[in-house]
């Protein structure tokens, strides 16, 4: 199904979750907008082409799980999981609110389909791994699929975890850095350089994919591609644009924790592509 | 005479009898005696090297998986080390388990560094966690077998020397009661861990002085067993606690909280007095920082003689 009319459908979707991301940060009137663009097109083909999953099922044991370790990314996890129907479309608008199940940062316990809580940067791949050990002590097929962003690896806890990944050759778990060479203070390789992540991964006995992560067949084949290496686990770093697809913000650090205002609201999501 | 470690490795040996109970620890498994566990259950062993976080962290996800992790280190690093992938998992409320050997002062000669005297403080301010401290092997071996069935997150806090055996094989434990283990009127010293022994060998010597003192062992710290405290500070009027801790945010905190709120009465709480702890052998510690029989006696006696 990886035919132009699948990828076709996939880059609709992808334009709604972006004014999805628009929309709920600016009604939150706070939020990671940038970080959420640059992984979009990456997690719409993990939710909607990838991964086993039934919304109306969100505890199946042997469901695949997706883990956002870069939990700022929130807004565009819950576009990803209400488009996929786990929870109504129009509670995107209550995105931070407060009683809202849409927390700042994902909550595990608060709302079907969220698997780990996140945001403190670093302690999602660890908990991957722990699902990934899980699977296999349990014989089941599922697959763990985790986003870390490039500034989050600065985090030790990263590389503890990475350690563990191919220590334990856990070829049940697939990472995917979200690598858009951006983060609050600026550009990763300035503010203090993550470079050579490839090399740092392949010695830390991953399998390295490195793809434009806005190219979706690109990213399908990737996806694919890391389901049938064995004995080793997989990262697809990601080449991605913060900001991408709403030309206004794009390879701005300055959009990673800010919202667009209401009146720009409108002609932003009219650009978005 | 038996460390309270040593009977976490006999209940984890007997736990793995659930196929759900994973182990991890961090190249400390002959210390905090998870050593047991990954012989006869190597499959089920994670040894996840010297990375705290990571083992924390990697237990949340096994046990968002259906598994019931027990996390094993030195209680320094078991939880400070790894305080924020705790936090995660206390909120997700995920039945994970901290052990944390190798509490208190009692780790004796590796010295402040290694001395984690800040843990319960570090615990059991996160809301739903659950922190219990046992005061024998015996009860360490039934803290253990409870935690394979109990709902939510927990620490455990374990010692690294040899206490005195105290509770019987029969004596029911249950997590969130305290128990009383001598009853008197005059005052009564509410202990946990290590220092129950010690508060017992106080009550026996303040009989001499005509003081009939209780002895409470608080093996649960949260949630803690406010009505026995508070019956207690009714009863007797006087109390004294005592833990192998700083003062501040253990177990003389909480009896404290709870008394000014519900029922004040005059306290004194002996503990580890606002200090770091340093290298010795751990009962040169404990006459160092005042925790042994002779301090808790003089605070009853000062508090009796005060009243």
């Amino acid at each position: 199904m990886t035919d132009k009319k699948k990828i076709e459908q996939l880059k609709k979707i992808a334009i709604e979750v972006r004014k999805d991301i628009l929309r709920s940060t600016c009604i939150a009137e706070s939020g990671h907008p940038g970080g959420s663009l640059s992984a979009t097109d990456i997690l719409v083909c993990i939710y909607f082409y990838k991964m086993k999953h039934n919304p109306k099922k969100p505890s199946d044991p042997d469901r695949d799980r997706f883990i956002l370790s870069k939990g700022h990314a929130a807004p565009l996890l819950y576009s990803c999981l209400a488009r996929s129907g786990y929870f109504p479309i129009k509670e995107l608008d209550t995105l931070r609110k407060l009683g809202s199940r849409l927390q700042g940062h994902p909550e595990r316990n608060r709302l079907p389909g969220v698997e780990a809580s996140t945001g403190p940067l670093g302690q999602g791949l660890s908990f991957a791994n722990g699902v990934a050990l899980a699977g296999k002590l349990d014989k089941r097929n599922y697959r763990v699929y985790c986003m870390i962003g490039d500034g989050e690896s600065q985090e030790g806890m990263i590389w503890e975890a990475a350690m563990s990944s191919g220590h334990y050759k856990l070829d049940n778990l697939c990472v995917i850095m979200d690598h858009n060479r951006l983060q609050i203070d600026g550009e990763v390789a300035k503010v203090k350089n993550i470079e050579p992540v490839k090399d740092k991964f392949t010695a830390f006995n991953f399998n390295v994919i490195i793809i434009d992560g806005h190219d979706y067949p690109e990213i399908i084949n990737a996806l694919d591609k890391a389901e049938s290496v064995k004995g080793k686990p997989t990262i697809i770093i990601a080449n991605t644009i913060k900001g991408k697809g709403v030309p206004y913000m794009e390879n701005k650090a300055e959009w990673h924790g800010k919202s667009c205002k209401p009146e720009e609201l409108k002609k932003l999501s009219g650009e978005v592509y | 005479m038996e460390a309270t470690r040593d009977g976490f490795g006999k209940g984890i040996l007997k736990a793995g009898e659930n196929i759900n109970v994973v182990v991890l620890d961090a190249d400390l498994a002959e210390s905090t005696r998870s050593i047991k566990f990954a012989e006869k259950y190597p499959e089920r062993f994670f040894d996840m090297g010297i990375a705290e976080m990571d083992m924390v962290g990697t237990a949340a996800g096994l046990a968002a998986s259906g598994k019931i992790p027990f996390a094993c280190s030195f209680a320094v690093f078991a939880t400070g080390r790894a305080y924020e992938a705790m936090k995660l998992a206390v909120l997700s409320e995920l039945n994970i388990r901290i052990v944390g050997t190798h509490a208190g002062l009692m780790t004796g000669e590796d010295g402040a560094t290694h001395q984690a005297i800040e843990d319960i403080s570090l615990t059991r301010t996160l809301p739903g966690m659950t922190v219990i401290q046992p005061c024998d092997s015996l009860e360490a071996e039934k803290a253990t077998l409870s935690l394979v069935k109990y709902k939510g997150p927990a620490y455990l806090r374990l010692a690294r020397s040899k206490v005195p055996m105290l509770t019987k094989a029969e004596d029911e434990f249950r997590i969130g009661k305290g128990k009383i283990m001598k009853y008197g009127k005059d005052a009564a010293i509410i202990a946990t861990g290590s220092l129950v022994h010690i508060a017992l060998e106080a009550a026996q010597e303040l009989k001499n002085e005509d003081i009939e003192a209780s002895v409470i062992n608080i093996h649960t710290i949260k949630p803690i067993d406010k009505e026995l405290i508070i019956k207690m500070a009714k009863e007797t009027g006087i109390i004294v606690t005592a833990e192998d801790h700083s003062i501040i945010g253990g177990l003389g905190s909480t009896v404290a909280e709870i008394l000014a709120e519900n029922y004040p009465v005059r306290i004194k709480r002996i503990g580890v007095n606002d200090k770091f702890g340093e290298s010795g052998k751990p009962e040169e510690l404990y006459e160092k920082y005042g925790l042994t029989k002779e301090n808790i006696i003089k605070a009853v006696r000062e508090l009796i003689k005060n009243g």
